[in-house]
């Protein structure tokens, strides 16, 4: 007999003894791409939040959900895992959250274990190890739609009486079958009846287990679908496969810039509006310059990327769900194997060009743990949105707008494309450098599995991007904040009556206090200023100078590049430009890095680095520009 | 089955790399330290299981192989090390 409908735990054998308790903490397991995540936000809807497990970089979602009755029940999603053997940081923590073994996070009550109905077979190996813990576990088959379209089956009651647990094949993508999982939240506390299970040190004998409770269970896998083989014929095609791969990179980065720049400009226009009568309501004075020019504007520069950063994990999510993802990082882990780093690293790095932010956020896909730190260390240097207001401000005040190749390239267009070819090629020697040393890895294959095709349901992608909204406007709300008001209380110290007087300000006696050392490149103290600044975001230089240049008497009635021009020479102007293109002026992204990697050890030797590359390549760009042309 | 090369097995044993799209092959052992091994036999890389190369990529590097259902892409340095033994009707595992 074959059921496709979810069956009800009352099918399973009797449980032996133990009076039932109330579920606190329930636990969420499966292996990667069974549809873990998708249940996950089924269940708990937006309450939820994101947490790294103390003293590693897996990251672990916590939410809650109402049971049957409107119990209140704290649901850990843990990371997608084959096994709970310790071969990965994921299988350790996954081992150690279920065993009771990591500080500040309950032992689970009861377990759902989410497999893939339509891969079975291996999948019920890690039901073995799961089932053997002795929690009360529910066992999810995910993907019955797929597995009833593609003519398969399995009698779910056979499959109960063999695993000692209750079964149910849902939907999770559809939400179909969700009411089992408040149902047994309400009803259980018995752990699993005794079944024979392997022995579980010993892979073999687990998978003949699996395979034997499968053919009990009179299971069917699904043939895979015809439609999806042929995509990959397409996709994976010798020359149809990178063609049509540089078209969809192309296309995405065309999206973001196209699309996110003038949705960028509303949002801005947007908040400079909602700034006027909240700065009319602040008596004119330190408060309203601390609050509106410190505060306000320095949020509000870096909200108005939210565009470009939702589309981007817009672009990222449809391409993830629909599997094409891995089908991007088989075409090219070749190239990427040459500069010594995991095909999965591609698409992270490929949106380090939009921000490093949710680039460094996107290395989670990188399983081997040295490559996606030399993945990390190495997105910050990839050209940014950031850097494009300030390369656009000095190209225009000192680069000559004439044609270079007809009307495809001018000469401004060129310098622009020179420094993305720059950031490229400084990207490459450092993943080199990175790989055949500090982090040089051969114990983990590369091994990339390869979902059939789906369509991205819009719930999935909505809830992606709440998700990322909600982390960006708070650490807009919180880091940002602080480095805003911290610098727009500099400006105004010490307190002036009238005026602030800049060259008096704390802000220029910091400045030309550094100009020793920035003299070298060719940069005055106002410049020096601006680095400073920039160090909270890299496009924060530009109002900066405008804000200083506009404050003194001298460049007062010039424009902002009018002034540079007459203020920096052109051998300081090549050196501000390639000390942007490696400078990592971006506090977002060494608090992302410092969250991802849970240390400092590697945002502030990030730094350092980039600020050695920057310092000594501006440094040399500046002294043989003034040796050759003066 | 265009290709007449098929038709004759090649010696046995033989490594994972070596099969050609649309050979199959059953895993022989996985001369892997252990580290390596394992989430390759979590899988479904084990001695004695079927596995089908499926395709190449662009590149030639990896190799889709089609393994107890699921297809998963492996590189060169990896298929090299597993050692099988080649059956002659491809077509019919796998599936």
């Amino acid at each position: 007999m074959t059921t496709l409908t979810a069956i009800a735990p009352e099918s399973r054998p009797a449980p032996a003894g133990a009076a039932p308790k109330a579920i606190q903490t329930l636990a969420l397991v499966g292996p990667p791409n069974s549809g873990k995540s998708t249940l996950f936000n089924n269940l708990t809807g937006l309450r939820q939040k994101v947490a790294n497990f103390p003293g590693v970089t897996v990251e672990h979602r916590a939410g809650r959900m109402r049971g049957g009755h409107g119990e209140a029940v704290t649901v850990l999603d843990l990371p997608g895992i084959h096994s709970l053997s310790p071969h990965s940081e994921d299988e350790r923590v996954a081992a150690d959250v279920l065993y009771g073994r990591v500080l500040g996070t309950p032992r689970p009550d009861a377990i759902i274990l989410i497999l893939d109905a339509t891969n079975l077979n291996r999948h019920l190996v890690l039901a073995a190890r799961v089932i053997a813990l002795g929690l009360p576990t529910l066992v999810l088959l995910n993907m019955a739609d797929a597995l009833r379209q593609q003519n398969g089956g399995v009698n779910l009651v056979a499959l109960a009486g063999q695993l000692g647990t209750p079964v149910a094949l849902i939907s999770a993508a559809r939400g179909e079958g969700l009411a089992t999982v408040q149902k047994f939240v309400s009803s259980v506390g018995a752990p699993p009846a005794p079944v024979e299970l392997p022995v579980l040190q010993d892979v073999r004998h687990c998978r003949e287990w699996a395979v034997r409770v499968a053919s009990h269970a009179s299971y069917r896998r699904p043939l895979p679908p015809a439609w999806s083989q042929r995509l990959d014929s397409i996709f994976l095609h010798r020359y149809w496969g990178p063609g049509i791969f540089v078209a969809v990179v192309i296309a995405a980065f065309q999206l973001i810039f196209r699309l996110g720049q003038p949705l960028s400009n509303g949002l801005q226009d947007l908040l400079l509006a909602a700034g006027q009568p909240l700065a009319a309501h602040i008596p004119a004075g330190l408060l309203r310059s601390l609050l509106i020019d410190g505060a306000w504007k320095g949020m509000t520069s870096v909200l108005v990327f939210l565009p470009q950063i939702l589309l981007l994990f817009l672009l990222i999510g449809v391409l993830e769900d629909s599997g094409y993802l891995a089908r991007a990082a088989v075409i090219t882990d070749r190239t990427m194997a040459k500069l010594g780093l995991n095909g999965k690293a591609f698409i992270p790095l490929l949106s380090a060009y939009a921000c490093a932010v949710p680039a460094i956020m996107a290395t989670r896909t990188i399983e081997n743990k040295r490559d996606r730190m030399a993945t990390i260390l190495i997105a910050p240097l990839m050209t940014c949105s950031a850097r494009l207001p300030v390369y656009t401000m000095i190209i225009a005040a000192f680069v000559p707008d004439r044609p270079l190749a007809g009307v495809f390239l001018g000469t401004r267009a060129a310098a622009m494309l020179g420094l993305y070819v720059v950031g490229f090629l400084a990207a490459v020697v450092t993943a080199k450098l990175l790989k055949s040393s500090v982090l040089k890895s051969h114990s983990s294959p590369f091994v990339m599995e390869l979902p059939t095709y789906r369509w991205p349901t819009a719930r999935s992608l909505g809830l992606r991007l709440a998700d990322r909204s909600w982390a960006f406007a708070s650490r807009v709300g919180t880091v940002v904040l602080a480095v805003s008001l911290g610098l727009a209380l500099l400006i105004n110290l010490p307190v002036h009556s009238g005026q602030a007087a800049l060259q008096d300000s704390v802000l220029a006696a910091v400045g030309q206090r550094i100009e020793p050392v920035i003299a070298p490149l060719g940069f005055n103290w106002k410049i020096g200023v601006g680095l400073l600044t920039s160090i909270a975001a890299r496009e924060v230089i530009v109002g900066t100078l405008g804000t200083l240049y506009g404050m003194d008497p001298g460049t007062h009635a010039m424009s902002l590049q009018g002034a540079l021009h007459t203020d920096l020479s052109p051998g300081g102007a090549v050196a501000l430009l390639l000390f942007f293109a490696f400078a990592l002026q971006c506090t977002s992204t060494l608090a992302v890095v410092r969250r991802e990697t849970n240390s400092w050890k590697w945002p502030l030797a990030q730094f350092f680095y980039m600020a050695a590359l920057a310092y000594g390549s501006a440094l040399l760009a500046n002294q043989l520009i003034q040796r050759l042309w003066l | 089955m265009i290709f007449n090369f098929k038709k004759t097995p090649p010696s046995p044993p033989c490594r994972l790399a070596d099969l050609a799209p649309g050979q199959a092959a059953v895993i022989a052992a996985l001369a892997l330290p252990p580290a390596a091994a394992e989430p390759l036999m979590d899988l479904g890389l084990v001695a004695g299981s079927q596995v089908l190369a499926v395709r190449r990529a662009p590149a030639g590097d990896p190799v889709v192989y089609r393994v107890d259902g699921a297809e998963i892409a492996l590189r060169r340095e990896t298929t090299q090390h597993i050692s099988v033994l080649p059956i002659e009707a491809a077509a019919e595992v796998g599936r």
